[in-house]
């Protein structure tokens, strides 16, 4: 329907995609990552080492051949825990960032699109929620209302779609001003149509970027409330439950402390890295700060 | 600027008046009450406490009554220490919290404006990789990881400094640090940005035309304009120097407001919940106020509106 | 005359990502005291480059100065040491910019930035500095100058704020003004203003002037001598009048012919067939000779310099240089 458009597109992807791959750091995050999911889904299973049996007799061990990153002072696989818990910490990361991205997308892209009063409207709610002591409530809501996964979900994505909110919306304004959209809305496509079709597709990069960004400061968020004993409830665990622990006891044990800080700062490290890569390929503009 | 201050206040009272009101009804939902989880109190007794709490008032009439002495700057008493008021108890707790935060943010200043200038004058060079990897290592190094790591290190290791504690000047060594330590790693990048910005623009090749020294380019012509980010940045530090303070307050056993807060909800001290975040709420407003005037400052382009 | 300053060979280079951008390919010139040297040029041809390699303002990385030198007094401003070329700059030598928008800083006062240079190279105290600031100001036709003073520069227009370059360029009663193009973004009248202002300046002071600019017609009035860039080397140079009345190089030929206000009237506009060459290749030979009609294999072939023909008059044309060819109109008309 509009061939220069969908071009555009495509070469402005493919150019994306040859930057990403030049920058060294971002694809080392990438491979990181990716070798991490990995592991965390399908290595309890071959590990042969449980997260959660206990070998009181064994106690708390350094490393050894037997466990690799030793045992934990109920004697349960460090090892075993840590893939384990990187389920957990990666799957809150994902999910709350799909929350975060869900709302975020559609209430900026409804923002921007319909302009005008309504849009001042719901910008001025979105600072007044950004005014708000947002892990003050978060805190609050884990504390209240227990320790459940769902809520940590929703606690966690409805504390970052404000500022999804905010990027997509300036993207759609200054997207609803060019020349191809303003011929969309000519030929009298569909409002649906021109959001779906058109907005959200050219939008799309800084989303992505905006995304992968969020991604470690939404795990770095359910680590926080694990340490503060408000995240998920044992014997489930995460990175942020396993530091807790080794924090603990970090004077007789540091291993129980070092290798997840390790493990959570690597992939903090990874992502950080991957989005930044992202940002300087998909978003030129915006990759000064 | 006086008209913009009030304006500024006058809008904060929705705001604040919605924080109170989203709290207390959060608190009245949520299962448990103040003096349930006392096993020593009979039944009666615990009805008494609750009439003379007003807690078996209609829902309605108890958050008008609250609000009401909200309104006269009484926070109401405490109901897990019944004889202090949540007035006494924040102006207790917060020097302690706001003491942290200072020594914490002036780390993260100091530490993270030289950084970032260092990194922006000599952009892809050594003297850019290191502060920048650095300031990277700050970022994925979570507070309650660097904590324990330079308690492990520094107290129990080197055994140069207390584990926790809040007495000497020497206690606060360490909480700053770890507080400050992740602050100044963003403000590193966020300067480090602002800066390479400024650096590139034409005006900055004026300054040199005219014979400024590099000193004097990055003083005079580059830090105002660079810093700027920084500074937007300051707002919500600010909260969140508070926020982080409940890890750190807890790892180091300082009795700051933090502390006392996650200790409050647990406890279901319900005045002490609603007083301290309307608390944090109203702190967070002041303090972006003060950036927002900073910033028209700094930005001659900028107006009170 | 005795020369203010020499420049010979000089080099500058972008090392890009797409290649090495010869911006400037060896080029030398010299400028008198009190002289008004034009330097005249297609956008992109390097002209701007030049000037900031004179002042060493090129951003390193990607640029780099790879050869030549500048000798001003007794000093290489090419290769001094940075304390002395910073005594020199914004004192001895000033400069004003292309883009008056963008090279105010726009977060200090404009007095401020006018009575820098004074600040800087300590000529004055700060008190008599602002009186100086509010003179220069009311110099360049600034109204209610010591008001002025205290405005940002977005509070100021276009042309006002190259004004107040100009103000701030000639505080310090420099030897030697580089002036980048200060009237193009500037609109026809206020053009004419500001040229009026320089000149009168000048002539006060005795501050010898390089004039950059694309605008031949703005040359012509202006200019004692005049030299032409292509493709970042100097085709061309002479006295104004001579370069535009005999010009010797078929590039300065093409561009006179392309210019209405120099042309008799009802003779047809010329346009320069093609493009300039891409500087991103090593060019050898005449740079312009794939759009020359008189050019032959050996243009392409071999190295050729700028050299006099006449007194003060040199071309960088290999034909002419041999006597093979002869543009003047004179010999045009007799042929
Ligand atoms: N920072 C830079 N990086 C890479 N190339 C550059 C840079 N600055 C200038 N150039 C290149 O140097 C060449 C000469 O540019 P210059 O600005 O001197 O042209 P100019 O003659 O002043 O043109 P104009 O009339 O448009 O001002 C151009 O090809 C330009 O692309
Ligand atoms: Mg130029």
């Amino acid at each position: 329907m509009n061939p220069t458009d969908e071009s555009r597109r495509s070469s402005l992807w493919r150019d994306a995609w040859h930057r990403l791959a030049k920058n060294k750091l971002a694809v080392v995050g990438a491979i990181m990552l990716v070798l991490l999911t990995v592991a965390s889904v399908v290595g309890p299973s071959l590990l042969g080492q449980s997260y959660f049996a206990q070998d009181l007799q064994l106690g708390a061990m350094p490393p050894s051949a037997q466990h690799w990153l030793g045992s934990d002072t109920l004697g349960r696989d460090l090892f075993a825990r840590l893939l384990y818990g990187g389920r957990i910490s990666l799957a809150v990361g994902l999910c709350a960032t799909a929350v975060a991205l869900t709302i975020g997308v559609l209430y900026g892209t409804v923002s921007g699109f319909l302009g005008g009063k309504v849009d001042a409207v719901m910008m001025r709610i979105v600072d007044v929620i950004f005014a708000l002591p947002f892990t003050v409530f978060v805190i609050l809501l884990m504390v209240l209302f227990g320790r459940r996964f769902v809520l940590l979900f929703a606690a966690i994505g409805a504390v970052q779609w404000l500022t999804m909110a905010r990027i997509v919306r300036g993207q759609v304004l200054s997207l609803r001003r060019m020349e191809f959209i303003e011929a969309a809305e000519a030929l009298g496509l569909s409002k649906a149509r021109i959001i779906f079709r058109h907005m959200i597709p050219n939008a799309l990069g800084p989303i992505i970027v905006y995304a992968t960004l969020t991604v470690p400061s939404v795990m770095l968020l359910e680590a926080f409330l694990s340490f503060l004993g408000l995240g998920v409830q044992p014997p489930m665990s995460s990175w942020g439950v396993l530091i807790k622990e080794g924090a603990e006891t970090m004077e007789e044990f540091p291993w129980l402390l070092i290798y997840p800080g390790l493990a959570l700062a690597i992939t903090l490290f990874s992502l950080n890295f991957l989005g930044d890569g992202l940002r300087d390929a998909l978003d030129p503009q915006a990759a000064k700060d | 600027m006086l008209r913009f201050i009030a304006i500024r206040l006058a809008q904060a009272i929705p705001v604040l008046f919605v924080v109170a009101t989203l709290t207390f009804f959060m608190l009245k939902l949520a299962p448990g009450g103040p003096f349930s989880a006392e096993k020593s109190t009979t039944p009666e007794i615990q009805k008494q406490l609750e009439a003379h709490y007003g807690l078996n008032k209609p829902l309605f009439s108890q958050y008008l009554t609250y609000l009401g002495n909200v309104v006269k700057g009484d926070l109401g008493p405490s109901f897990k220490y019944p004889n202090r008021t949540v007035n006494e108890l924040i102006g207790q707790a917060f020097p302690v919290s706001a003491e942290l935060g200072f020594w914490s943010l002036l780390v993260a200043l100091s530490l993270g404006l030289s950084a970032g200038i260092v990194a922006s004058l000599r952009p892809n060079t050594l003297t850019d990789y290191i502060p920048s990897g650095l300031a990277m290592v700050g970022i994925c190094l979570p507070i309650f990881v660097l904590g324990p790591l330079l308690v492990l290190v520094f107290a129990l290791k080197l055994e140069w400094v207390r584990v926790s504690g809040w007495d000497d000047w020497i206690d606060r060594i360490l909480p700053a640090l770890t507080l400050g330590g992740f602050y100044a790693a963003y403000i590193a990048r966020l300067t480090r940005g602002g800066m390479l910005e400024i650096l590139s623009q034409d005006f900055i090749r004026t300054a040199r035309a005219k014979g400024a020294s590099p000193a004097r380019v990055v003083l005079r012509h580059s830090l105002r304009g660079g810093l700027i980010p920084v500074v937007s940045y300051l707002g919500p530090t600010v909260a969140g120097l508070l926020t982080g303070s409940f890890v750190v307050e807890t790892i180091f056993q300082i009795p700051g407001l933090g502390r006392y807060f996650v200790t409050a909800a647990f406890n279901r001290d319900y005045t002490m919940v609603v007083g301290t975040v309307l608390f944090y709420a109203g702190f967070i407003i002041v303090f972006n106020l003060l950036v927002d005037l900073v910033l028209v400052r700094m930005n001659p382009k900028l107006s009170y509106e | 005359m005795s020369a203010l300053l020499r420049v010979e060979n000089l080099r500058t280079y972008f090392h890009t990502r797409s290649g090495i951008v010869r911006a400037v390919d060896d080029i030398s010139f010299s400028v008198g005291e009190g002289e008004t040297l034009g330097i005249v040029g297609e956008s992109g041809s390097g002209k701007s480059v030049a000037c900031y390699s004179l002042l060493r303002l090129i951003p390193q990385p990607p640029g780099r100065i790879e050869s030549g030198e500048a000798r001003f007094g007794d000093c290489d401003l090419l290769h001094c040491r940075e304390e002395k070329l910073r005594a020199i700059r914004g004192n001895r030598i000033s400069m004003i910019f292309q883009d008056p928008m963008s090279s105010l800083n726009p977060y200090l006062r404009i007095g401020e930035q006018v009575i820098e240079p004074l600040l800087i190279h300590k000529l004055a105290s700060p008190n008599d500095a602002f009186d100086l600031g509010v003179a220069a100001l009311r110099e360049v036709g600034i109204q209610d100058a010591a008001k002025r003073m205290r405005s940002f520069p977005h509070e100021f227009s276009g042309g006002m704020r190259q004004r107040v370059m100009i103000a701030m360029a000639l505080i310090t009663k420099p030897e030697l003004l580089l002036a980048d193009e200060p009237t193009t973004a500037l609109d026809v009248t206020v053009q004419a203003q500001i040229l009026e202002l320089i000149r009168r300046l000048q002539q006060e002071h005795g501050t010898a002037v390089i004039f950059v600019t694309h605008d031949i017609g703005v040359v012509s009035g202006f200019c004692d001598r005049v030299l032409v860039m292509y493709a970042g080397r100097v085709l061309e140079s002479g006295p104004t009048a001579e370069l535009f009345y005999e010009p010797k190089h078929p590039y300065n030929q093409a561009l006179q012919r392309s210019i209405p206000a120099l042309h008799e009237r009802g003779a047809e506009l010329h346009t320069i067939p093609g493009a300039p060459p891409d500087v991103t290749q090593p060019i050898r030979g005449c740079p312009f000779a794939p759009r020359c009609e008189f050019a032959e294999e050996k243009c392409i072939t071999s190295e050729i310099a700028l050299k006099e023909v006449t007194t003060g008059h040199a071309t960088a044309c290999l034909r002419v240089q041999l006597g093979e060819i002869d543009l003047t109109p004179a010999a045009v008309a007799g042929e």
